[in-house]
């Protein structure tokens, strides 16, 4: 049986592999559709402290979208991104490779049904596939969850990878240096990206590594608090001065250009610092699916 | 900030006067282009986008009995096309733009004294798929449906002018103040 909380849905039983599409499908409906709770009251709230007019008449159009969507069960956005797909599953009860297939299946009738948009473009042939999903694994202990991600195009193409030192945004290798990058990722993406932005961004010892974990940020809540309090201040103290910057929703001025910044961070090379910034726009897309 | 209801087509004097930061709420037939239509059109001749209304969107879309139903159609991001349009303004007239995150300033020179750049809000796209009132028809269909030129009929739909014909853009003025506050965080 599936069942729904917010944007969490949960499988029970013994679920056959057309059930489990059916699931799947159902998550991807819930992520296009219906806009995770924590980010819609960050909305409000934005619009409640906002003083701009131009950025107040945005927000407001942001919200009265987000309940149409949901009203008439359709998508938020008509990019529905390259889907992210994480996966956290038990060996005992799953395999990764039936898993794989399941999920791809899932995806080509999640285009149709729900639909996406297709975007997966075959550089090779010249045209539109449908879409193909990214996914990643993850073996666990104890539990079998899967987490879906929709990030349009727009906010990837602002996302960003830095190496420190950078001299030309002057940012060492220290704290500093690292709220210099996530403050730099926003002046550069100005409104391009669709603000209010919700920023992931990691330091690690690779590039691969500091984009992934920079992108993964984007499954917490807004509201979940840094367990490190270095890690908290940084996010913190980079968010406010975000919203100083005056760039405001889609970048027609106002204070709310951030709804959120989260970091985290891995052991870096003595030579190799990388800070990716990965720039999620205002529909933050993300629904778990929990199976048995 | 003036509201302004204008009906497609239009002469440049009726947006001569829209400054940057008004509403205007456009009502008629619009084209839509994305990145293949963009190179396609500026070396093949596309009558419809004669002195029309061009809108950065890649719409989504449902097959029902009675025709394509547009489900979804916020605006794409315009930088990508900063690169063609001061052409595509040139060759085709083109008298309005929409898009979001705004033009370079090839773009405003382009539209100085012919047409206007205006804003959508990105991410509602169920909100402007509610001012599409009818798919005319779409052209070169070979780029994918995403990346078709679709021909629209719009009824209201709602902008902001973010850059006027006078050379005047808001996201210039944004990012000089961002650039200006950034050194003083």
């Amino acid at each position: 049986m599936l069942t729904k909380r917010g944007n969490t849905l949960s499988l029970t039983g013994s679920p056959t592999r057309s059930e489990l599409i059916d699931a799947i499908v159902e998550m991807y409906r819930v992520a296009v559709t219906e806009l995770p709770q924590d980010v819609v009251h960050a909305l409000q709230k934005s619009l409640k402290k906002e003083t701009g007019p131009r950025a107040k008449n945005v927000l407001e159009t942001m919200l009265r979208n987000i309940e149409l969507a949901d009203t008439e069960t359709k998508p938020l956005c008509q990019d529905t991104g390259i889907p992210l797909i994480y996966v956290q599953y038990q060996s005992d009860k799953y395999k990764q490779h039936e898993l794989k297939r399941i999920l791809k299946d899932a995806t080509k009738r999640a285009t149709k049904e729900v639909p996406l948009r297709s975007n997966a473009y075959d550089v090779l042939q010249g045209k539109i596939i449908g879409n193909y999903p990214i996914i990643y694994f993850k073996e666990t202990k104890d539990k079998t969850v899967i987490q879906l991600l929709l990030k349009g195009g727009g906010s990837e193409n602002v996302s960003r990878l830095y190496q420190l030192p950078d001299l030309s945004i002057d940012a060492q290798r220290d704290f500093d240096g690292i709220e210099k990058c996530i403050i730099d990722a926003v002046v550069k993406a100005q409104g391009r990206g669709c603000p209010p932005y919700i920023i992931g961004a990691a330091v690690c010892g690779n590039m691969e590594e500091a984009s992934y974990r920079a992108k993964n940020r984007h499954l917490q809540l807004i509201t979940s608090k840094n367990k490190e309090p270095k890690l908290a201040k940084i996010e913190r103290s980079s968010l406010k001065k975000i919203n100083q910057l005056g760039i405001g929703p889609m970048g027609v001025g106002g204070n709310t250009t951030a709804l959120g910044v989260k970091l985290t961070t891995r052991y870096v090379h003595p030579a190799s610092w990388f800070v990716g910034v990965s720039v999620g726009c205002w529909s933050m897309r993300r629904t778990t699916l929990k199976l048995p | 900030m003036a509201e302004r209801y204008i009906n497609i087509p239009f002469d440049y004097k009726e947006v001569k006067s829209v400054r940057a930061g008004d509403e205007v709420f456009f009502s008629g037939r619009i084209i839509t282009a994305r990145d293949q239509a963009h190179h396609w059109l500026l070396e093949n001749d596309f009558k419809p986008l004669h002195n029309a209304v061009l809108y950065h969107c890649g719409p989504m879309y449902k097959e029902e009995k009675k025709g394509i139903e547009i489900i979804a159609a916020g605006p794409t991001t315009s930088a990508r096309f900063n690169q063609y349009t001061p052409d595509l303004i040139e060759k085709y007239s083109v008298k309005a733009i929409i898009g979001k995150g705004g033009m370079d300033k090839g773009v405003s020179d382009a539209l100085r004294n012919r047409g206007i750049y205006c804003a959508a809000i990105g991410g509602a796209a169920v909100y402007y798929a509610h001012c599409i009132t009818k798919v005319y028809k779409v052209y070169k269909k070979e780029f994918g449906m995403t990346d078709a030129i679709w021909e629209l009929e719009v009824k209201n739909f709602p902008v902001v002018c973010m850059i006027d014909s006078q050379g005047k853009s808001l996201y210039d003025q944004v990012e000089k103040a961002s650039l200006k506050k950034l050194k003083t965080l």
